[in-house]
């Protein structure tokens, strides 16, 4: 083979790649990127209880995350087994259990029960509550409202006589589907 | 026409790629778990399929035999494929990101699959024009495209069927594969080629 020959070989390689690179680059600028549509797939799947147990402000930024591929899908307690399973799906990925590290191993829903007798009256449980179930004020006893809480512990950090607890959500008309 | 209907029949279904051929069996198996994942792995590979196959026969027919680089084509066609499918990968990931999620790391190795390649060599190897070309690069996207639906739904059902521990996974859908491509068996004859 002459030198020619593979001079020009060298040639119509390099110049296509070049044709192909330069094309691929064009696309690129033209096509938007869209992977914040993920982020939105993914935030919709989440509970929205912002209750941060997952290691991250709020559920947007655990969906971001998530989109990024940086943990796992199992970090989320409130939603119980449903938003991981959720997830699983849409990433077409094996179903897993919560990551017991991120909250408490899977039991059902539950929601938080304030003992009333020993309930102070000291309000502290009030502003932590991302779902704002807790009525209440100062110096009366509070009480949960059911319906609302998501069960993200939160509010049990700082109750100083620690009278409120967990409890498992009776399943009934209104609440089939939170039930375990 | 009968030619072109011939050539597109014999490439999907009596030569069928994946199940005749053996050629493209990583996506076969690995994008197979789930129905909606492998419609959108058959449509991208028949896209890719298409594309390149046209392409390929362009550079092939203009480029390499003028100037007597035929030697070459193995390195140009694989370059080429690649731009193609990552033209595709862009495009899938701008219109359905869930989509691009759910395909992960197959639509890169679209580039990978071998039945792409093989498609544009056998243009080349039969002499195809250039619409030969598109019709058979379709017809065995589309005959990849068809094994993999029909994969992937026997094995959502296999999903759900009680399965010896033994076989439970892979070893199952293996079977499945090996029957499927015997009843593939069955179109040979149909038609001439």
């Amino acid at each position: 083979m002459s030198l020619d020959a593979i001079l020009i070989a060298c040639v119509v390689a390099a110049v296509l790649a070049l044709v192909v690179g330069g094309a691929l680059g064009w696309a690129a600028s033209r096509l938007p990127p869209a992977t914040d549509r993920l982020v939105e797939h993914i935030e919709a799947l989440l509970p929205q209880t912002q209750c941060a147990q997952c290691g991250y402000p709020g559920c947007r930024p655990y969906a971001e995350a998530i989109a990024r591929g940086e943990v796992e899908i199992d970090r989320c307690p409130p939603g119980g087994d449903a938003p991981v399973r959720a997830l699983a799906a849409l990433f077409d990925r094996e179903p897993r259990a919560l990551d017991p590290a991120y909250g408490r191993p899977d039991q059902g829903a539950l929601v938080a029960w304030i003992d009333e007798a020993r309930c102070i009256g000291c309000a502290r449980c009030l502003p932590v509550c991302p779902v704002d179930a807790i009525v209440g004020a100062p110096r009366h006893m509070h009480t949960v409202v059911a319906e609302r809480c998501t069960g993200c512990e939160l509010c049990l950090a700082p109750c100083p006589v620690d009278c409120i607890e967990l409890r498992p959500v009776h399943s009934n008309r209104h609440r089939w589907h939170r039930a375990a | 026409m009968t030619e072109l209907l011939l050539l597109a029949l014999g490439a999907s279904l009596v030569n069928n790629f994946v199940l005749t051929q053996f050629l493209g069996l990583c996506p076969f198996v690995g994008v197979s778990r789930r129905f909606e994942a492998a419609a959108g792995m058959a449509l991208a590979t028949l896209f890719v399929l298409t594309v390149a196959s046209g392409l390929s026969f362009a550079l092939w027919h203009w480029v390499l035999q003028p100037l007597g680089l035929e030697y070459l084509r193995t390195l140009v066609f694989i370059l080429l494929i690649a731009g193609v499918v990552q033209f595709t990968e862009l495009m899938v990931r701008a219109t359905s990101p869930l989509l691009h999620q759910a395909l992960g790391i197959f639509l890169p190795l679209i580039t990978t699959n071998c039945a792409v390649l093989g498609v544009a060599l056998l243009n080349v190897e039969g002499q195809h024009g250039l619409l030969e070309s598109l019709v058979y690069g379709a017809g065995a996207g589309a005959g990849f495209g068809l094994a993999l639906l029909l994969f992937a739904a026997l094995r959502e059902r296999l999903e759900t069927c009680d399965v010896p521990a033994a076989f439970r996974g892979a070893p199952i859908a293996l079977v499945t594969a090996g029957l499927m491509a015997l009843a593939f068996m069955g179109f040979t004859g149909l038609g001439t080629r």
